[in-house]
């Protein structure tokens, strides 16, 4: 498909485009970290082309923290008296743009999810349904990403409709890599010039500076190939949740952990169903009527979260694991627990047991 | 695009005491939308969220059979929000169903073989739907011998306790109804455990599946007695119980290992239950 440069400002005018036809959604600094907003034409020349990553993933674009899902009456008088209501929701065209390669690779591990033949879940499979990400390549990861462990990579465009590279000469590499994309520039024409030879060795070169950066953490095929039991009752989850103070960090800023509660709030007599995220790091997340947990210790809750990524989501959907390396939970760990370290324990605990 | 989270909405029709310490009631709820009624396809075994607007959703195991019409029953023991909600809620009350959820017991197996049902306290709801269902006159036939061991702590805690004296009067059908113990002089059935009650009666595994539905501390018991009896692990079906949400494996949090409680079970065979982490 095609590939264009574009200079800055072309791709700043382009971006204006799409916000008079469409939502537009962009990484924009909020204090000292980056977050996704929506933008309006005037706010085209604040989004951030050069940020790290942002520090909540986008997956609240499409499975946001709060959301309503029905109201209802509890008035008896109501002739809809306790009916649910769907809410109404703007599902309209949206774009994405500078989505960071691992996060729209996370969107793919959480479609099976969310969007499977028996069920759909109405409100993630329509927003997807709206959508079209443009992404933004990582030409210098940080030193906390292992994307090409993971089956993605900085450069990857499983995720995305529209590949932009910064070229650090000020121009941006534009490359469609969907028909959805082919369909945005159809209706944005992005302008810019056709890519010349030079262009393009200047992206492939980038691209393998990038890969060479993140250092590899191994052959993950063991997880794929060991017993589920054999995991679960390794002696190293005793090790990896010694730190651990169970505060969630890791699960709400996951692009991939999708857990949600359901509550019901009431105001004088206007009822709202809510969905929420929620963490297998609480003990509530598991807690029957009955008193009655099975994942009431600290460590059989760390074990879930590692087990549930790195071995239930294989063997259950055979693609992989449900991490994309964008080590947001390493960085943000208030004691350190590494995802990586805990692969590598599981990896060598596997040596050991042959 | 069909949404997963609505419920049906349904009016409370009956609401019946089961136990003497009136911590079981059984509910007798009817479709508002006669549509609704016909999508809402189920087989025994299979479970629903009750939706109650302002309090929440709890899964709850379907005690009526697909062969009765009209209503859906669901007996529901006084735990927690919800349920204490429905304690209080008179008859012309609207709430909510969503649902069939889960898989149901393996019909299409026992079809053909000798069933053997095994049920313990308040968890005969779903065993409650299955005998129904197999004793309608339209599915008899369709199975064997029809074996059924059903124990409480007292005779006051029985659920259906009016069927259950019925259905032991029949000639298709063998009861052994128990009870850990009691001061009724006038009690005319086995006064025992349900693990030593099966033992006592011995059901053949011959060509027979055993669906067992009960507390841990009874299905502990239980499994020894059935395995020496012959039924192999991939024969003895259980169902069992989370915390739920969603009910349809999305909000994640009633797996045991790769399987989702609510989507993948809640009936698993120990065969299947073997090869799973023990975290239920």
């Amino acid at each position: 498909m095609k590939r264009l440069v574009l200079t800055k400002d072309e791709l700043t005018a382009w971006v204006r485009r799409m916000t008079e036809g469409v939502r537009v959604f962009a990484p924009v600094a909020v204090g000292d970290y980056d977050e996704f907003r929506l933008v309006d034409s005037d706010q085209a020349d604040l989004i951030r082309w050069s940020y790290q990553n942002t520090r909540l993933s986008p997956k609240g674009l499409f499975h946001p923290q709060a959301e309503r899902m029905f109201k209802f009456s509890t008035s008896k008088e109501d002739p809809e008296w306790n009916i649910l209501k769907e809410v109404p929701k703007d599902f309209s065209p949206r774009v994405i743009v500078g989505m960071r390669p691992c996060d729209a690779a996370a969107l793919k591990i959480m479609d099976v999810n969310f969007d499977t033949p028996e069920y759909k879940d109405p409100w993630w499979v329509r927003r997807r349904e709206a959508t079209t990400i443009v992404g933004l390549a990582c030409t210098s990861p940080s030193s906390t990403c292992f994307c090409t462990s993971v089956n993605s990579g900085p450069f990857d465009t499983k995720g995305l409709d529209v590949l932009l590279v910064p070229l650090g000469d000020g121009r941006f590499l534009l490359d469609v890599v969907s028909e959805r994309g082919e369909e945005l520039c159809q209706q944005f024409g992005p302008g810019g010039k056709e890519a010349d030879s030079e262009a393009i060795a200047t992206y492939e070169g980038l691209k393998k500076k990038a890969e060479a950066a993140l250092v590899p953490i191994g052959d993950l095929s063991p997880l794929k190939e060991r017993d589920m039991l054999e995991f679960f009752n390794s002696p190293i989850w005793d090790e990896v949740q010694f730190a651990c103070i169970n505060c969630g960090v890791c699960t709400y800023l996951c692009p991939t952990c999708w857990c949600f509660d359901i509550q019901d709030e009431v105001y004088e007599s206007e009822g709202c169903r809510l969905r929420l995220w929620d963490s297998c790091m609480f003990p509530l997340f598991t807690l029957h009527g009955s008193g009655h947990n099975p994942r009431a210790e600290k460590l059989q809750r760390v074990r879930q979260r590692f087990m549930h990524k790195l071995k239930y989501y294989v063997d259950k959907y055979g693609q992989g694991v449900a991490c994309v390396g964008c080590g947001r939970c390493v960085q943000f760990c208030p004691v350190n627990i590494d995802i990586r370290e805990v692969i590598r324990l599981m990896l060598v605990q596997c040596e050991c047991a042959v | 695009m069909n949404n997963p989270y609505r419920p049906y909405p349904v009016v409370i029709d009956d609401i019946i005491v089961e136990t003497d310490d009136k911590n079981l009631r059984t509910y007798h709820l009817k479709f508002l939308n006669p549509e609704d009624e016909r999508a809402f396809q189920f087989l025994p075994g299979q479970f629903a969220e009750i939706s109650v607007p302002g309090q929440g959703e709890i899964p709850i195991g379907i005690a009526s059979s697909p062969t009765e019409k009209g209503f859906l029953k669901f007996t529901i023991n006084k735990v927690g929000k919800v349920t204490t909600y429905l304690h209080n809620a008179r008859p012309g009350e609207v709430i909510g169903v969503r649902g069939p959820l889960g898989k149901p017991y393996p019909w299409d197996k026992l079809e053909g073989s000798n069933v053997v049902i095994i049920g313990g306290g308040f968890a005969f709801t779903t065993l409650r739907s299955s005998l129904v269902y197999m004793l309608h006159p339209d599915n008899r036939s369709l199975f064997g011998d029809i074996t059924v061991v059903y124990g409480a702590r007292n005779p006051g805690l029985l659920l259906y306790k009016d069927e259950l004296f019925e259905w032991e009067k029949r000639d298709d059908v063998t009861l052994h109804i128990t009870v850990d113990a009691t001061d009724d002089p006038n009690w005319k059935y086995n006064v025992g455990f349900v693990p030593a009650i099966t033992k006592e009666k011995a059901p053949s595994s011959e060509n027979a599946y055993a669906i067992v539905c009960g507390p841990p501390i009874m299905i502990k018991f239980t499994l020894p007695v059935l395995t020496d009896l012959g039924f192999p692990p991939d024969r003895i079906i259980t169902s069992l119980e989370m915390r739920m949400k969603c009910g349809i494996g999305m909000c994640g949090r009633c797996n045991i290992g790769t399987e989702y409680v609510c989507k993948d079970g809640p009936v698993f065979t120990f065969e299947q239950l073997s090869r799973l982490p023990n975290e239920y």
